[in-house]
């Protein structure tokens, strides 16, 4: 039986909730202070004092400013690779039964169960066999390995839940077979196909792993994070980005949870 | 006169499956056509390849008289009611019904005036705001024969229409496209497992089974005069009898049919009749059906409820009229 919607939980349970969520949050804030700390060689608690100038500073940084251009350009070509072949192959398995079918249903989710190193190992080797000196289109090369998973998921979740009689449907009422993706099939994944390319962005933009494998000299925003934190030099910079980051972020996944949050599990998330 | 759908020893053949085989089909302007036939008989097989969503193997299809092989759907005048419906969820009522014009390149305001009109034909006006999800069953199926009729269409395919239906709902439309197709003079060719409904519905039936037509011919033939034991069994369960048994009461040694509701049952134990025992009774409200074992050979009757009955297990002695005893042209 279900329990009564309007019963109140009892005490325990809610400070133990409270507790669950603070763990998870409050070292978010924290990083939230620390943009505004005075000292800029270590993280002192409480700060000694609280100032405005880091974001002045980042502002001024050219290395701030061409990692984050790195990581949005790289995180848009390879979300746009990732929603053209993903959809095509979720189209694929979900419509048509032919021979390896599940084989490769297998093989497209393979590169997200894997880890990250080994995707990255794999890759570069495979870039120096093949002698591709690494480059912009290496990491973006890299990234898609992952963000076609997520595009596919979403993809091939919305597509199980569409009548295939609708494609057929539109094609008796004289519609051609763009007419039909334009007016039929593309309204019915639009959203999933938004959520999974927004998760698949946000993906691209954190990445750590794989990029340090395929990347040459340039910085993606999570490595130009890890090479400040190793140097005592403006700390207080790499939480300022670290904030605009999350506040960016935040943004497409909660949109994304929106958009799909009847029915669909937005796959991949976990990584 | 052209036909509105011919085949020419058309063929459809999955692999060694055959799912039509060696079909020949004439279906009349303005008919009211129904295929009828147990699942897997190639029934529907037939009807996607009048809408063009399947090819034929071999053999040709014409529609009004053009060659209708590598025609695509959409380039077909011919429409479709599906079994599920179809109907595009991210579009209101009236935006499903305009949507074959809207592809058409028809203007926003005229489309959307046709389409009102055509949900109007169909005793859902005012419902175009709606969204499909917020229809019941039988509005759904209305709103799928609106999309299809807007079209224009010179063949109009429904696809077990109403099996998705309850009882009362089903009687309804089955009366409802009747009058439909009268009223428009479409050529309306549609499928369905169900015999009674094809006896209803249609000016002329088509039994299926196995990929090949059994029969063609009026309700009123194809239930009084099944050519084959199959088909007297499948249109209203008939009492098919053994060459042997017929030659007893007709002298031919043929096949024989004999409608459950052709028999009589009295508790006599002597005289002119068949003798049988009585092993079951199956009350349906308006009738009663009776098993039978005459001698070995199971027979069915179908009595109006109130007749009395003798209890189970007791002798009975079955008459019929001989007119009633239709003889198959199927070989011994």
């Amino acid at each position: 039986m279900r329990s009564d919607r309007g019963q109140r939980a009892p005490l325990g349970l809610k400070i133990a909730a409270a507790c669950g969520l603070l763990f998870l949050h409050l070292p978010i804030l924290l990083i939230f202070v620390y943009a505004f700390t005075t000292e800029e060689k270590s993280f002192v608690w409480p700060p000694p004092g609280l100032t405005t100038q880091w974001f002045a500073v980042t502002w001024n940084r050219p290395d701030v400013w061409e990692a984050l251009s790195l990581s949005v350009r790289v995180a848009a070509i390879s979300t746009a690779i990732a929603l053209v072949l993903g959809t095509l192959c979720a189209a694929a398995v979900s419509q048509t039964r032919f021979f390896g079918r599940e084989a490769i249903s297998l093989l497209v989710i393979l590169p997200i169960a894997l880890p990250g190193i080994i995707t990255g190992i794999a890759l570069r080797s495979a870039f120096s066999l093949a002698d591709i000196p690494f480059s912009f289109w290496t990491i973006v090369l890299g990234h898609a390995t992952f963000c076609v998973v997520v595009v596919y998921n979403n993809a091939v979740a919305r597509f199980r839940r569409t009548s295939g009689s609708m494609i057929e449907a539109s094609m008796d009422l004289g519609a051609d077979g763009f007419q039909t993706f334009r007016h039929v099939v593309l309204p019915n994944i639009a959203t999933a196909l938004l959520a999974g390319g927004m998760l698949a962005f946000a993906l691209s933009f954190d990445e750590v792993i794989v990029t340090t494998f395929t990347a040459g000299q340039q910085q993606t925003v999570p490595i130009w994070m890890l090479e400040e934190l190793i140097r005592p030099r403006q700390r207080p910079v790499t939480n300022v980005v670290a904030m605009v980051v999350v506040l960016v972020t935040l943004l497409p996944i909660l949109l994304a949870y929106y958009l799909t949050r009847d029915g669909d599990q937005i796959a991949g998330s976990g990584k | 006169m052209t036909s509105a759908v011919s085949f020419k020893q058309v063929s459809r053949h999955f692999g060694s499956v055959r799912a039509v085989d060696a079909v020949d089909l004439e279906i009349a302007p303005g008919e009211f056509f129904a295929m009828l036939g147990p699942s897997g008989s190639g029934k529907t097989t037939c009807l996607r390849l009048i809408a063009g969503f399947e090819q034929p193997t071999a053999g040709s299809i014409f529609i009004f008289g053009e060659r209708a092989e590598g025609v695509p759907p959409y380039r077909r005048n011919v429409n479709t009611v599906f079994q599920d419906y179809a109907l595009f969820p991210h579009l209101n009522v009236l935006d499903n019904v305009a949507y074959g014009l809207m592809v058409k390149g028809v203007g926003k305001a005229e489309r959307l005036k046709a389409a009102e009109e055509a949900l109007s034909l169909v005793r859902l006006p005012g419902y175009g705001a709606r969204r499909p999800g917020q229809l019941s069953g039988g509005q759904r199926q209305r709103v799928a024969l609106a999309r299809a009729l807007v079209n224009q269409p010179k063949v109009l395919l429904l696809d077990e229409p109403l099996g998705a239906l309850d009882l009362k709902l089903r009687e309804n439309m089955q009366e409802e496209l009747k009058s439909l197709q009268k009223a428009l003079g479409i050529t309306f060719v549609f499928v369905t497992h169900d015999q009674g409904e094809a006896l209803s519905m249609a000016d002329r039936v088509a039994v299926f089974n196995d990929g090949r037509i059994m029969q063609v011919g009026t309700p009123e033939d194809i239930y009084q005069r099944p050519n084959t034991r199959f088909v007297a069994d499948f249109v209203g369960s008939s009492n098919v009898l053994p060459p042997d048994f017929v030659q007893r009461y007709s002298g031919q040694h043929r096949w024989g049919s004999l409608r459950p509701e052709s028999i009589r049952v009295s508790s006599a134990t002597s005289g002119d009749g068949v003798a049988a025992r009585l092993v079951g009774t199956n009350y349906l409200g308006a009738t009663t059906r009776l098993a039978l074992d005459a001698e070995g050979l199971r027979l069915h009757a179908v009595v109006p409820a109130g007749t009395s009955l003798p209890a189970e297990g007791e002798a009975v002695m079955l008459t019929f009229n001989r007119d009633s005893l239709h003889l198959m042209d199927e070989t011994a």
